[in-house]
């Protein structure tokens, strides 16, 4: 059951040598490159088309490469990007507020609790400034002031105003520009799409990621891809959780099968948890409505002192509810950060104080708000909140309290990745939030859609280079027996899927599961519930592939069969994700292990022993993973516990 | 609540369709038109049946994946929502609805209500984009923009390519939503090199996929759930009179 990390091997984040600030420039002046003639003898496979994806393939055409891009979705548009909210930030300090590149890399580090590789965080905070660049050129229209130049706010916390951002629109915005970057280059005849498509192995070749295997998600038809280099740009996989932010089709699929094939998955436990999501609906509902976070400046967040209390809220006098944050932090009260938040009010619910029909929610109460500011000002502030609210629950928050609670909203964890954005298998490289990323163990706002982009128009058209320039195209077909090999074994995947013809529904088994992480795995953990979540996840995977019932055919547009593939490997990534948990006995950024904690309840680093991501390598089935560690060096922004006092 | 489906139901894109007949029992008021369907597909997978294909992906009105005629009307009776937005309270408790899925020529049904819009995506590619290469852009504030021209951008760029606007026009004309993203970039400066080309191209490509000319009905601004005003339909044609006045030669 534990981890087996008696062999550990190198892990080699290539990081390049020199001061922080030169490390990129100097990389970028003495990669390999590959001529411009020579580029069109490659293709490059890149496999989604979120922000990180479509931006990575849009530039890699215009380079010259052949690029072959797949995505789920019926269109590239819709990737699951276009849902972020909030903004984007750059360090472009057009505020004239004392923002740096220096600046918002520290604040990246420091935010992540110091588990983010200093050289990955400076160099994304640089390239910043260029995608701003970028995407206004490319026509986004993010919001300006009156004298035309771009408006900026401060988000989450952010001591300086440097989000970009397009309404309530920043990703669906963005995503629209690297979109028509993309497809300029399918008109192009560079870039050849291929939508409605669903990857479900890599192809290695003497240790090389050489191509892929999808399932055509309308003709059921397993196909075969081959190129000179992958590129994994999937997204996360927060929907292990059954309940969360992201889109009904994100998923794991992708990164979980690389992984089996040898790529290194690091630090699958850090998540993140979002406070204010809208209350679940009715049992069967699993994407749930985020809302953004600035409603608590002026909403107060309680619960009925009473255990089960059913009185509508306006009939529980002021003596008897409990403002659980505003009574255990009172210095920061309703604006603890979004772990804090969220821990309490899960918390409360689980002692049986949550309210709802469901009993998983809490209020969040704005009448002393409209009392002291008046009704015009919350409007100003939060109208289009409150009607969103409105318009899904039917409730109106001007006279009755909002109804939140938290939601799984974010993976830092994912595929490990070196300095090139290169994971442990030559030739396969992940992307934006499918890799383990630049957040550490905690996520600033606005900073994935940052992380997409750098990652997709900056980094890779660099790095991939250098290892193609080593690499020369071989005439490498599909025929080669490797393809073979992946198609016959989904094929039996897909046939043992259908046959089992079980009693429970996909959904089931997927509820169940995320049942178990939200309990055990979620916000707050501890090694009993860990072990616990291990064993009743192995039982309900071995439940799963004897009582699953999957309808249809395989050679058919078949959404049963799409789901069951993906909560299969979700019934194995919740067990990774649980002995890591078990494994890093410190508790920091997302990750708050309950036996480390200060005598106030705050989160308990413990930078002796867990200054180092954790990476996990695939032993087959019968076997425990293996915990390798590559240990993180802070010589700029130096470690310090983080305090709400 | 309880409800009366009538359903379109169809194997394949070459196959006869018709609508077949569904009860849903248990519904909150609370629950999405979609989340009604997935607990009707629950029902359905119990019984050994096949559930209903439908596509949606975000649930919550920005990606476009989902798309339904709900009693005639695409994304339903509720102004200003997608499908996956609209909830069961809007409708009387034992209602019966019809769902069918969008209907144009240049939408080929896929299976049951899911159908095939890539001929939107041609579209954008025939020109709905500035010819900019990653790394050559100036600095992002080197080119003013008038704060109302930006707003009046982002109006029409908000357009979520659902396909509503095709689905709801008698013609199936896709005008509505090549016209929105032809005004975004025709507003902004940044797209002024082009914009000739681009409205040629793009009208072009939107003819040849068969989506039917614009005669003013107004059905699409309708049921757009995004509000995307068809004044756009009117500066998509003043552009394109514009670029062959100018001499259709900037197109080619
Ligand atoms: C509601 C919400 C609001 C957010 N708001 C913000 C914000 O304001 N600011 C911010 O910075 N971040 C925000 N985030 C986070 C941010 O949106 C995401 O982290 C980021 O967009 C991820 O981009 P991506 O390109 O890595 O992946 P995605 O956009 O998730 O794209 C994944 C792509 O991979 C494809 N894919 C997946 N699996 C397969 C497979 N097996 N085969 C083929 N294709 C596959 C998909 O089809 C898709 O094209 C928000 C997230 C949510 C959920
Ligand atoms: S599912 Fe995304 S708009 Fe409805």
């Amino acid at each position: 059951m534990s981890a087996n990390a008696s062999t550990t091997v190198v892990l080699d984040a290539k990081i390049p040598k020199g001061p922080i600030e030169d490390k990129w420039s100097n990389h970028k002046a003495s990669v390999k490159l590959v001529s411009p003639a020579n580029k069109r003898k490659y293709t490059i496979i890149v496999v989604g088309t979120g922000l990180a994806g479509a931006s990575a393939a849009a530039s890699l055409a215009e380079l010259g490469y052949n690029v072959l891009n797949f995505c789920i979705q019926d269109s590239p548009r819709r990737a699951h990007s276009v849902a972020a909210q909030g903004g984007i930030n750059a360090a472009k300090n057009y505020q004239n507020d004392g923002d740096s590149v220096y600046r918002l890399f520290y604040d990246t580090i420091k935010g992540g609790d110091y588990r983010a590789r200093e050289a990955n965080v400076y160099r994304l905070a640089e390239l910043s400034v260029n995608i701003i660049d970028q995407a206004v050129a490319q026509g986004v229209p993010f919001a300006r002031e009156y004298g035309g130049l771009l408006a900026n706010r401060s988000f989450g916390g952010a001591q300086v105003s440097r989000t970009f951002y397009a309404r309530g629109q920043t990703g669906q915005q963005l995503l629209l520009g690297a979109y028509s970057a993309l497809m300029r280059q399918v008109q192009a005849g560079k870039v050849k799409l291929y939508p409605r498509r669903e990857m479900l192995d890599l192809v290695v070749i003497d240790g090389r990621a050489r191509g892929i295997v999808c399932r055509n998600l309308v003709t059921g038809e397993i196909e075969k891809y081959a190129g000179d280099a992958v590129c994994l740009a999937t997204g996360g996989y927060s929907t292990v959780f059954f309940l969360s932010t992201n889109a009904v089709n994100s998923n794991a699929t992708a990164a979980w099968r690389c992984y089996k094939k040898g790529a290194f998955f690091a630090n699958p436990c850090f998540t993140q948890i979002h406070p204010t999501c809208l209350p679940q609906a009715g049992a069967g509902q699993s994407k749930l409505t985020l809302m953004s976070e600035s409603l608590r400046n002026d909403g107060r967040v309680w619960v009925p002192k009473k255990k089960g209390d059913t009185r509508p809220p306006d009939q529980i006098p002021e003596s008897e509810r409990d403002y659980f944050l505003e009574r255990r932090y009172p210095a920061f009260g309703n604006l603890v950060p979004r772990d804090i938040a969220s821990r309490a009010a899960k918390a409360v619910c689980d002692e049986g104080y949550g309210v709802g029909a469901t009993g998983r929610a809490v209020y969040l109460d704005f009448s002393d708000a409209i009392r002291r500011l008046g009704v015009d000002v919350i409007r100003e502030r939060y109208g289009n909140l409150f009607q969103m609210y409105y318009e899904i629950t039917g409730e109106d928050p001007y006279k009755v309290p909002m109804r939140i609670y938290p939601a799984p909203h974010y993976t830092m964890g994912g595929l490990w990745v070196d300095y090139n954005l290169m994971t442990t298998i030559p030739g396969l490289y992940a992307l934006g939030e499918a890799n383990f990323s630049d957040h550490g163990a905690n996520r600033l706002g606005a900073s994935a859609l940052m992380q997409g982009l750098a990652d997709g128009y900056f980094i890779i058209p660099v790095t991939i280079g250098d290892f193609l320039a080593d690499h020369r195209p071989d005439g490498l077909t599909t025929d080669h027996p490797a393809f073979d090999e992946s198609v016959r074994a989904i094929q039996d995947q897909v046939r043992r899927l259908l046959s089992i013809n079980g009693k429970r529904t996909v959904r089931e088994f997927h509820w169940e599961l995320g049942r178990i992480m939200w309990d055990n795995v979620g916000m707050s953990r501890n090694e009993k519930g860990l072990k616990q979540a291990i064993s009743d996840i192995r039982a309900l995977r071995e439940e799963f592939w004897k009582d699953v019932k999957v309808t249809g055919s395989a050679d058919d547009f078949n959404k049963s069969l799409e789901f069951a593939g993906r909560v299969a490997d979700f019934l194995e990534l919740g067990e990774l994700m649980a002995m890591d948990a078990l494994d890093r006995a410190e508790s920091c950024g997302g990750h708050f292990r309950e036996e480390y904690q200060t005598p106030d309840g705050e989160a308990l680093r413990r930078d002796d022993e867990f200054c180092h991501v954790s990476v996990w390598e695939y032993l087959g089935e019968d076997n425990a993973a293996r915990r390798h560690k590559e240990p993180l060096v802070f010589e700029y922004a130096k470690p310090t516990q983080r305090s709400y006092k | 609540m309880k409800f009366h489906l009538k359903i379109w139901r169809q194997a394949g894109p070459d196959q006869p369709g018709r609508f077949v007949d569904y009860t849903v029992d248990d519904i909150s008021p609370d629950m999405s038109f979609l989340e009604m369907l997935d607990q009707l597909n629950e029902q359905l997978v119990k019984e050994n049946q096949d559930p209903i294909a439908f596509d949606s992906d975000c649930r919550e009105g920005i990606c476009g994946t989902c798309g339904l005629v709900i009693n005639g009307m695409a994304h339903g009776p509720k102004l200003g929502c997608t499908t996956c937005e609209l909830r069961m309270r809007h409708f009387p408790d034992g209602a019966t609805i019809t769902v069918e899925p969008f209907r144009a020529d240049a939408f080929p049904v896929i299976k049951d209500l899911v159908v095939d819009r890539s001929a939107l995506d041609r579209i954008i590619a025939a020109g709905g984009y500035i010819s900019v290469n990653t790394g050559s852009a100036p600095d992002a504030n080197s080119v003013p923009v008038p704060k109302h021209v930006a707003e009046e951008a982002m109006d029409a760029a908000a357009c979520i390519g659902c396909g509503a606007c095709v689905a709801a026009c008698p013609n199936a004309s896709a005008s509505l939503f090549t016209a929105a993203k032809i005004s975004q970039l025709a507003l902004l400066p940044q797209g002024h090199p082009e914009r000739e080309r681009r409205v040629i191209k793009m009208v072009e490509q939107m003819d040849l996929e068969g989506f039917g000319a614009c005669s003013n009905h107004g059905e699409c601004e309708a049921a757009c759930p995004k509000g995307i005003s068809i004044t756009n339909i009117a500066r998509m044609r003043r552009e394109y009179v514009r670029a062959i006045k100018n001499g259709a030669a900037a197109a080619r």
